[in-house]
């Protein structure tokens, strides 16, 4: 299978393209001023999507049904802010609804009495349909979420795939152990599914996002009603489909479109969910888990933010740096819960690092994410737009220099130039703050020490990047750093095997890897005396 | 040497002399006359053969007064009188505590110190356990009631036992070298997850400690414990030793208080980064809310059970009646996983319901420093009342008294070993964790429907299961949704075996190697593989 890996997207040069553009940058007295942004792709009218909407509705029990309530809400392609379909928006009844075909599923079978291989077949069979289908679902996720159809196409749908290839393979390795104990006693633990799985994804990744959270659960023999954001629905409804033409019994994956207040808020606090699964924000992450608790104290696995450090050393090769740091910040639009927003260099090399980074930033390729060789496309809503361009002007209100960008791009849909801050102080909200969108802050160092201390000096803990040659450097960093993921001298590696998930407020348990069965897992101690013990 | 609660069982306990006259209200059953050893609560209680000498909070490997300089009172529960009055920690203090392992834990020594040296701190910490087990014992039993010799014979030899095991694993918390699909080198750090509060409960005191203190340690934590109001003596004076055993300052901090202002202070405070609770479903989930509002921590929680004890046609009647009273009025009933749904196939619940009564009349109910006492007073005069209450609402309810049903004695805490028959699934007693004295029996037809109405509850602590058959056995044991299934036996409490809940139950697991996960954070580490030279 040609898995590629995202990073794997560093490796191609992308050739700036011939429009120019010139900055609003407010900080002219620094006399930068004018910008390179391919802008020819916004300009142009809209390519239209080599694909068709064929799913629209909630998936329940292996059925597309209405809302209960018969209410829809519209989704919209960010390259325009125009409407793509209208979306059956389920509620707390719809909710209600997947929830009982879960439990059915899951208590009177045949899911969790399925041998282990027959899910796993299943689970291999939706494999090849979605590779089959990969180039549809491609324009789709990307008609939808405003990625590069490059990325989607070529790492996101692989690496989908990729991840389901991996939990199939799990789905018959789930074992049990036995227990020495100090007596005549036989012990043995059993690890069994926990139950109905909610699971309530976001906007950014949302097939890989899919994948994180479907993979293990189903692996473990659980059953899942799923909630994806309402900005991105469509490519959820798609692949669900195909898994159940793969074979996936009626109600064991139940799709429900919605918003959070409301479809997430009743799956959170459902008292029939045994499990649930988040990754959002911070601060919903808290309402999420106080839901739980609330309810029926269902454990919660939580994905959260991030302000993950780059950290580069003064013995790092600064090219190679500056393309990496680059990826690191704006690779997906900046939408990255682990991008590396906070990029510290080395005062020996800041002033270099500077001039290259700007330099890459403004002949980043912004423009329709289906048109070929561009590296960005738009941000995915109005909100997040809006966002962003409030961090932009915060940064600058806060003496912060900006190098490059600091505004929308075109004036259509929700394109924001590529943004370079330098002079960041740590105290300053953008360095404080997750931006989520294309936008860079660089911050100077002096030693060692003093970056381990300032880039852990934030609530968040999800990822960290370190360029340097020197292996001391990197495993001194490696240990120092209190984050779920040290990329050295790469980032936003994402193979199926390496868990990801956050130390401190960035999250709670780990995803991928051996790591995410636990998730998903109950633990039974089975203890019974060992009456005529011949041996052992 | 570690001896087996379960090996209780094998004792034989001599009823004593004096006869009581049962008050239950269902006297239309006619089942009259009960045994209760009265001899040693209408005595004068013995006195302890010990001293308390640590009654401050310890912080940073000093004894302190609380920041308010306030005190409250620690009863014996033989009598309700004051045994000494104890620091009282408050947000302030635990502040103190938290900045005390902050300090531990980021600027060392205790993480940055060799597993080794870890390790070596607790074997040392373990033996001096053991040279001073019986103090230690008697300590336990005078703040919290229960037998001496339970406490001396088993609950402190386990301690130790707990601290051998976990000091084994101190230098063997390995991360994973991963495969990966191209030429990158991954690998995973298991690292100690920074400070963590620990809230423990008042019914196994020292256990407790060492389910939740063992895995924190050798993890390479640090700690601020708080411990339940009713019982504060016997940490503050293991803490001592662990201290004398090398234990640096600031690692292990204990804080004596009350839920609402010292545990809810450690359960929200922002300088926490792991939570372990033991305690109530509902205090439970007060706590996981209090951290989900400041920072996130991490919780396991060990909550509240209802635990199904199941007992089939082909069982042994006098084993899986014996079993089934120890299942549930070990520990003065006080136990989170109690069988306290005690199932009985109908072909055997009239035999069964015979001799259960017979032999929950014949427990020996008495001071618990008294040699031979199975059963001391409840923990304090709020559970006294609870168990009363809910031992009314069994009566009122339409269950059948056959025996037990109110105080034991005059002074202390004392309730008579509690009997109800004729227990239907919806009635309180059948539904509510009682946490004391009373064993509900109830009656079923075939496996399918007690495997239903097992699971027909919001907890999924534990169950029991007495049969001679493989199969029922086997099925039983997938279909029952619980942490623990015990199978002709109960309470078996190795060092290893994983303990937890299912359901509202809690959240992770304690003992064996699951406990450590609870202590550890996973640090991913990816770097590209310039020049594979073979893989």
């Amino acid at each position: 299978m040609a898995t590629r890996r995202i990073s794997s997207l560093l490796s191609r040069s992308f050739s700036a393209s011939s429009a120019f553009f010139v900055s609003q940058g407010r900080k002219s007295g620094r006399g930068r001023s004018i910008h390179r942004f391919s802008t020819a792709a916004v300009l142009e009218e809209p390519i239209t999507p080599p694909v068709q909407i064929n799913y629209t509705q909630l998936l329940i029990n292996g059925q597309f049904v209405d809302a209960a309530s018969g209410k829809t809400f519209p989704t919209f392609d960010p390259r325009t802010g125009e409407e793509i379909a209208q979306i059956a928006e389920g509620e707390a009844e719809d909710v209600n609804r997947a929830v009982s075909a879960a439990r059915k599923a899951f208590d009177e079978g045949p899911w969790p009495k399925m041998t282990p291989y027959e899910r796993s077949r299943i689970l291999l069979r939706f494999a090849d349909l979605v590779e089959k289908h990969s180039n549809e679902l491609a324009a789709l996720e990307t008609w939808n979420n405003g990625k590069p159809y490059e990325q989607a196409a070529k790492s996101e749908l692989p690496l989908f795939v990729r991840l389901f290839h991996y939990y199939a393979g799990w789905a018959d390795k789930i074992h049990g152990l036995t227990v020495p104990a100090d007596g005549p006693y036989h012990v043995q633990t059993l690890h069994e599914p926990i139950g109905v799985a909610g699971q309530i994804i976001p906007w950014n990744f949302p097939l890989v996002m899919f994948a994180w959270k479907v993979g293990p659960a189903l692996a473990c023999g659980n059953t899942i009603v799923l909630k994806t954001a309402e900005q991105t629905p469509l490519t959820a409804l798609y692949v669900a489909k195909l898994f159940h033409e793969a074979g996936l019994p009626p109600g064991v994956l139940n799709i429900v479109s919605g918003f959070g207040p409301t479809a997430g808020a009743s799956l959170a606090s459902h008292m029939d969910v045994d499990k649930l699964a988040f990754t959002g924000s911070t601060d919903t992450g808290k309402i999420v888990l106080e839901l739980a608790a609330k309810s029926n104290l269902k454990p919660v696995t939580l994905e959260l933010g991030g302000k993950s450090p780059f950290i580069v050393c003064e013995d790092a090769d600064i090219d190679k740096a500056v393309e990496l740091a680059h990826f690191a910040l704006f690779f997906n639009q900046g939408q990255c819960c682990c991008a590396g927003s906070r990029t510290f260099v080395h005062e020996r090399i800041y002033d270099e690092f500077l001039e290259k980074s700007k330099a890459r930033a403004m002949k980043r390729i912004v423009g329709d994410p289906f048109k070929k060789g561009v590296e960005q496309g738009p941000q995915i809503d109005s909100e997040q737009f809006e966002k962003v361009l409030r961090y932009i002007r915060a940064g600058r209100e806060s003496s912060a220099t900006l190098e490059c960008g600091g505004d929308r791009l075109g004036s259509k849909g929700y394109y924001i130039q590529p943004t370079v801050f330098s002079n960041v102080q740590d105290d300053m909200l953008i360095a404080k703050d997750e931006i989520f969108g294309p936008v860079q802050s660089i911050l100077k160092y002096k030693d060692l020490d003093e970056v381990i201390h300032r880039a852990n000096a934030t609530r968040y803990g999800l990822a960290a990047g370190v360029f340097t040659k020197n292996v001391n450097t990197a495993n001194t960093l490696s240990r120092a750093l209190r984050v779920g993921t040290v990329w050295v001298n790469c980032f936003d590696v994402f193979d199926a095997g390496i868990p990801f998930g956050g130390y401190k407020m960035s999250g709670i348990g780990r995803e991928k890897g051996i790591y995410s069965l636990n998730n998903y897992l109950q633990v039974k101690a089975v203890v019974t005396p060992l009456k005529n013990p011949a041996w052992l | 040497m570690a001896r087996r609660i379960s090996s209780l069982l094998s004792r034989s306990f001599t009823s004593s002399s004096a006869a009581l006259r049962p008050k239950g209200r269902s006297a239309g059953v006619g089942r009259g006359i009960c045994k209760y050893s009265t001899a040693a609560a209408i005595e004068e209680p013995i006195n302890p053969s010990v001293k308390v000498h640590y009654n401050q909070l310890l912080i940073n490997g000093q004894f302190v007064d609380a920041a308010s300089g306030k005190t409250f009172p620690t009863l014996d529960p033989r009598t309700g009188d004051v045994i000494t009055h104890v620091a009282e920690g408050e947000a302030e203090d635990i502040n103190r505590a938290v900045s005390a392992a902050r300090k531990a834990f980021d600027d060392g020594p205790w993480p940055k110190m060799t597993a080794y040296e870890r390790s070596r701190i607790m074997l040392r910490f373990a033996d001096l356990l053991e040279k001073h087990n019986d103090e230690i014992a008697a300590l336990e039993t005078w703040d919290n009631g229960k037998p001496y010799e339970q406490s001396a014979k088993i609950e402190v030899p386990m301690l130790t036992r707990l601290f051998r095991y976990y000091a084994g694993w101190a230098d063997k918390i390995h991360g994973l070298t991963i495969p990966v699909d191209g030429s990158l080198h991954v690998q995973t750090l298991h690292e100690p997850i920074g400070v963590a509060g620990q809230i423990i409960p008042w019914n196994f005191p020292l256990l407790m400690f060492g389910w939740k203190v063992g895995p924190a340690l050798a993890c390479g934590n640090t700690v601020v414990l708080k411990t339940a109001e009713q019982t504060p003596l016997s940490a503050l004076y293991v803490s001592k030793l662990f201290h004398e055993a090398g234990l640096p300052p600031g690692v292990l901090n204990v804080v004596s208080g009350f839920g609402p202002t010292a545990g809810a202070a450690l359960a929200s405070h922002m300088e926490v980064d792991k939570l372990a609770f033991t305690g109530s479903t509902d205090t439970g989930k007060v706590i996981l809310q209090l951290a989900a509002k400041s920072n996130l921590k991490p919780v396991t929680l060990e909550l509240g059970g209802k635990s199904p004890f199941i007992v089939c046609e082909d069982a042994d009647v006098d084993k899986a009646v014996e079993m089934a009273h120890f299942a549930l009025f070990f520990n003065q009933g006080q136990c989170c996983c109690a069988g306290s749904r005690t199932f009985v196939h109908e072909r055997v619940y009239d035999e069964f319901l015979e001799k259960a009564k017979a032999r929950a009349v014949e427990r020996v109910v008495g001071d618990p420093f008294k040699e031979g006492i199975e059963q001391g007073p409840q923990v304090d005069s709020d559970q006294f009342e609870k168990i009363l209450g809910y031992i009314r609402s069994g009566i009122e309810g339409g269950a059948t008294l056959e025996a037990g049903g109110e105080r034991f004695g005059a002074k202390g805490y004392y309730i008579k070993p509690t009997v109800f028959s004729n227990v239907q699934d919806d009635m309180l007693i059948a539904k509510e964790e009682i946490f004391g004295p009373v064993q509900s029996i109830l009656k079923f037809k075939d496996l399918d429907e007690v495997i239903r109405r097992s699971n027909a509850s919001r907890y999924g602590l534990a169950a029991g299961v007495f049969t001679h058959n493989i199969d029922t056995a086997n099925t039983l044991t997938r279909a029952l949704r619980v942490g623990s299934v015990w199978i002709n036996c109960f309470d078996v409490f190795d060092a290893a075996i994983p303990f937890g809940g299912y359901k509202m139950s809690g959240h992770g697991r304690e003992k064996g190697i699951y406990s450590l996960s609870n202590y550890l954070q996973v640090k991913a580490v990816v770097t590209p593989l310039k020049n594979p030279a073979w893989l």
